[in-house]
C-alpha cells in the first residue's frame, strides 16, 4: 500500500497543527460557530444527535494493521471502545470529545491516517473496488489512480468551497464494484483500439433525494490528462454549481439542467487552459503510484492441488464449508481467496467493530493477508490474500470473534447508515430496522434460498444507506412527526446500474419485518429457474410485486406525497 | 479613472480602462474582463459569504489569462482562507474585522509543503518530490 515520505508526512503534521490552533481559537470564543463549522467538517468532525462524530478516511478502503491498531487504541482511549465502517469505506467513531478531536488527530497522523476532507463541501475520500489488485477480472488496479487523486484533491486550494460535496470513483475491473455510476465523477479504466489503458469519466451520477446515474462526459481519457481533466470539471462545476438551494447543490444537477453537451463543451473550454500543463501527469509519476501496489509476495502453489485440499477441508466441515462458499471469492494468483470479513451478525449494528476485533483482524492480517485489510462500502472488511491452506485456521478464529457470520451477498449482510439513533439529520432510526429484518430471517437456509440480495436502508433522503441502489431499499421517512418508512424495489449498483422505484405507502417501523418477508415470499412464487430477485423484478415489474403493500398499519400516502421530490424514481432508469 | 473600484457594470462603461480597478461579485466571470488584462490596475474579488467559493476559481481564471496586476480578495472570508487565497492568486487581502490582522497573518505560513500546482506553486509536488535513498 501507499507509503508516506517526509513530503505527505509534512502536510498532514501541518494540518493537524493548524486544526489544533483552529480548535483552541473556536473554544476560546475567537471564531464564530458558522466559521468553524467548515473548518471542523473538512476535519471529519460532525456534531451530531449524542455527541460529535468523527469520520476518519481510509483511502479507497485500503489499512495496514498498524492502522487497525492504532483504531482500536484511539476508540478505547478515546471513544467507547468500538468504530464504525460507512458506507463510504471510512471509519467513524461516534463518541469523540471536540477539544480531544486534535490529539486523535495527531495519533492518527503517527500511522499515516488524517479525517481531511471526510465531510464538508470539499473533494472527498475517492473510493474504488474493494477487492482491486486481487480480483480475478481487473485490467488494471485501480489504486493508483485512486492515490494520485488523493494527492490531488487534498487541500486542494481552489475546490474546498464548493456548492457541496463531491465524490470520486474508480473501477478498473469488469463488474462495477464501485458503484461509479453513482458519483459525482465515476472513472473507468478502459482499454481502447490501440490496446492502451485509459479513462472513461462519468459525471452526475449520485443518490440523496435526485438520485442520478452518471453520463458519460470523456470515452476515453488519456491516463496523464486525467488530473486537468478533473480540475476542469470542479472548475465548471465551482464556478456554476447552484449554491441558492442546497437541495439543487449537487453536480448531477447542474449536468441534468446544462445538459450534457453543453457542459462537457463547458469542460473542454476550462480545460483549455489546464491541459498538457504541469499536473499533467507524468510516467515517472504513474510508475511510483503503481510501485506501492506491486503484488506482494506470494507463494507459488500448485493451484488445482490447493483447490482440492479446501475442497476437501470444506466437506469435512459442512459449517466451514458453507462460510468459504458465502464469504471467500476467487483470487487472480492460485492457490489464494479473498476472504471478506461479515460485519452483520444479528444483533450488532451493520458495519461497527469493537477495538478487541480490531485488534484480533490486525493480528489475522499479519498472519494471514501481507498485514493488509479492506473496508467495503457495503460495511464489511476483507482479508486480500489468504492462502486456501490457511482458510481453516483462519475461519476457527473469525468465529471465536463472532466474525464469521456466513451471509456476504445475502439478504442479511444489510447495508445501513446509523440512522436516527446517531445521526442528527435522521427522519427515522434505521438500525433497528435492519436488527428486526435480521432477526427475523435468521433461517439461513431461506436466505440462501432468496439467493443475492442487497438491503440498503437510510435514515433520511440523504441516502447515505444507498437505499436507491439496493435490490431492496429503505427509506425512512418523517410523517407527521411519526418515523415510516418507504420501500424501493429494483435499484442496482452494478454495471446495469438502476434506481429502485418507490413502492406504494409507507410503513411502520413494527410492519417492516412483515412487508419484507410479503415481497419476498411474493419473489418466491413468481421466480422462474435461477433469477435472482432484482432478475425477477426486472421481468415481472414492481405491479406484481405488489402484493406486500397490503399490510395491516400501512399509512398510505397520496401519490403525490410520495413521489414529490422524486422525478427520476419513477421509472426504472437503466443503461 | 485611477483610485474608484468600479462595479463590473460601471467598469464596462468606461470609455478608458487604463489603470482602472473593478470589483467582480459571485456570478461575474472574469472572462467580461478578457482584452484588458493588461490595463488593468485592481481586481477584487468580492466574498459576500466566505463559503462560497467562486472566487477561488475566479482568481485562477484571471491568472491562467495572464493577469499580473493586484488581485485582492474582499468580503468575508476568513483568515483560515489565506492560504488558499494565495495559492489561487491573490496577492491583497482586504479583510472584513482588521481587529487580529497580525493573527490573522500567521495563517499564511499554517502549510509549507502542497500537492498542487497552484500560483505560488507552478510544479505539483510529483514534479518536484527528491526520494530518499532506499
Ligand atoms: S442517510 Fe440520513 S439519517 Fe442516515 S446517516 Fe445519512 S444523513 Fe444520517
Amino acid at each position: 500500500m501507499y507509503v508516506y515520505d517526509q513530503y505527505d508526512q509534512q502536510i498532514i503534521d501541518e494540518r493537524v497543527a493548524q486544526f489544533r490552533d483552529q480548535t483552541a481559537r473556536f473554544l476560546a470564543g475567537k471564531i464564530s460557530a458558522a466559521e468553524f463549522l467548515p473548518l471542523r467538517l473538512q476535519n471529519g468532525l460532525y456534531v451530531q444527535r449524542q455527541a460529535p462524530m468523527l469520520r476518519i478516511a481510509v483511502p479507497y478502503g485500503l489499512m495496514n494493521s498498524r492502522q487497525l491498531r492504532k483504531l482500536a487504541e484511539i476508540s478505547r482511549v478515546y471513544d467507547k471502545g468500538y468504530a464504525h465502517i460507512s458506507t463510504r469505506q471510512n471509519v467513524q467513531l461516534n463518541w469523540p470529545m471536540l477539544a480531544e478531536v486534535p490529539d486523535i488527530l495527531a495519533e492518527l497522523a503517527t500511522v499515516q491516517m488524517h479525517a481531511i476532507q471526510t465531510s464538508g463541501n470539499c473533494v472527498r475520500n475517492t473510493t474504488t473496488d474493494q477487492f482491486a489488485g486481487v480480483a480475478c477480472d481487473e485490467l488494471e488496479d485501480p489504486r493508483p489512480y485512486c492515490e494520485i487523486i488523493r494527492q490531488w484533491s487534498t487541500l486542494h486550494p481552489e475546490f474546498a468551497f464548493l456548492p457541496r460535496k463531491f465524490k470520486i470513483a474508480v473501477c478498473g475491473s469488469t463488474q462495477d464494484r464501485a458503484a461509479i455510476h453513482h458519483h459525482d465523477i465515476g472513472l473507468e479504466l478502459l482499454g481502447n483500439a490501440q490496446g492502451e489503458i485509459g479513462l472513461k469519466v462519468l459525471v452526475g451520477g449520485g443518490l440523496g433525494r435526485t438520485p442520478a446515474i452518471g453520463s458519460v462526459i470523456c470515452e476515453w481519457l488519456d491516463k496523464k490528462h486525467m488530473l486537468t481533466y478533473l480540475e476542469a470539471i470542479l472548475r465548471v462545476y465551482n464556478k456554476h454549481g447552484r449554491r441558492d438551494n442546497k437541495f439543487k447543490a449537487r453536480i448531477k444537477i447542474l449536468v441534468k439542467a446544462m445538459g450534457v453537451d453543453a457542459f462537457r463543451a463547458a469542460v473542454e473550454q476550462e480545460w483549455l487552459a489546464l491541459k498538457d500543463g504541469p499536473t499533467t501527469l507524468t510516467d515517472e509519476e504513474l510508475m511510483r503510484a503503481r510501485s506501492f501496489f506491486d503484488s506482494p509476495d506470494y507463494q507459488v502453489m500448485d493451484g488445482d492441488h490447493a483447490a482440492a485440499e479446501l475442497q476437501g477441508a470444506c466437506s469435512r466441515d459442512a459449517i466451514f464449508g458453507n462460510w468459504v462458499k458465502r464469504n471467500t471469492q476467487a483470487h487472480r494468483v492460485p492457490g489464494y481467496r479473498i476472504v471478506t470479513i461479515s460485519l452483520k451478525a444479528t444483533g450488532y449494528a451493520p458495519g461497527d467493530v469493537t477495538a478487541e476485533q480490531l485488534e484480533l483482524l490486525a493480528e489475522l492480517a499479519d498472519q494471514y493477508s501481507f498485514s493488509e485489510i479492506r473496508s467495503t462500502h457495503q460495511q464489511n472488511l476483507v482479508l486480500g490474500d489468504v492462502q486456501m491452506s490457511q482458510l481453516y485456521d483462519l475461519w476457527q478464529r473469525l468465529q471465536t470473534a463472532g466474525l464469521a457470520t456466513p451471509n456476504i451477498g445475502y439478504l442479511t449482510d444489510i447495508i445501513c447508515c446509523p440512522g436516527g439513533d446517531y445521526c442528527s439529520l435522521a427522519n427515522a432510526k434505521s438500525l433497528p430496522v435492519a436488527e428486526a429484518i435480521q432477526a427475523r430471517f435468521d433461517d439461513l437456509d431461506y436466505v440462501y434460498d432468496l439467493g443475492p440480495l442487497e438491503l440498503n436502508i437510510s435514515g433520511c433522503m440523504n441516502a447515505c444507506g444507498h437505499h436507491h441502489i439496493g435490490h431492496i431499499g429503505i427509506l425512512g421517512v418523517d410523517k407527521k412527526g411519526q418515523e415510516y418508512y418507504q420501500v424501493c424495489l429494483g435499484g442496482s449498483q452494478a454495471k446495469d446500474a438502476s434506481i429502485g422505484s418507490i413502492l406504494g405507502p409507507s410503513f411502520k417501523q413494527e410492519d417492516m419485518p412483515d412487508v419484507i418477508d410479503n415481497l419476498l415470499s411474493t419473489y418466491v412464487t413468481l421466480r422462474e429457474e435461477e433469477e435472482t430477485f432484482l432478475d425477477t423484478y426486472r421481468r415481472v415489474g414492481i405491479e406484481a410485486l405488489q402484493g406486500a403493500r397490503v399490510c395491516p398499519g400501512s399509512l398510505r400516502m397520496g401519490v403525490s406525497s410520495t413521489t414529490a421530490g422524486y422525478p427520476w424514481i419513477q421509472t426504472t432508469q437503466r443503461r | 479613472m485611477t483610485g474608484q473600484i468600479c462595479s463590473l457594470d460601471q467598469w464596462l462603461q468606461l470609455a478608458d480602462k487604463n489603470g482602472s480597478a473593478v470589483q467582480l461579485e459571485p456570478g461575474q466571470e472574469p472572462t467580461a474582463l478578457a482584452g484588458y488584462l493588461d490595463q488593468l490596475a485592481l481586481v477584487v474579488i468580492n466574498f459576500p459569504v466566505f463559503t462560497d467559493g467562486r472566487g477561488f476559481s475566479y482568481a485562477r481564471n484571471l491568472r491562467e489569462q495572464g493577469y499580473h496586476g493586484e488581485l485582492r480578495a474582499g468580503g468575508h472570508f476568513i483568515r483560515d482562507q489565506l492560504t488558499y487565497l494565495r495559492r489561487c492568486g491573490f496577492n491583497a487581502f482586504q479583510m472584513a474585522d482588521e481587529a487580529d490582522l497580525e493573527s490573522a497573518l500567521a495563517s499564511l505560513a499554517d502549510f509549507t509543503e502542497f500537492y498542487q500546482a497552484a500560483e505560488d506553486q507552478p510544479l505539483p509536488l510529483f514534479r518536484r518530490r527528491q526520494q530518499p535513498a532506499h
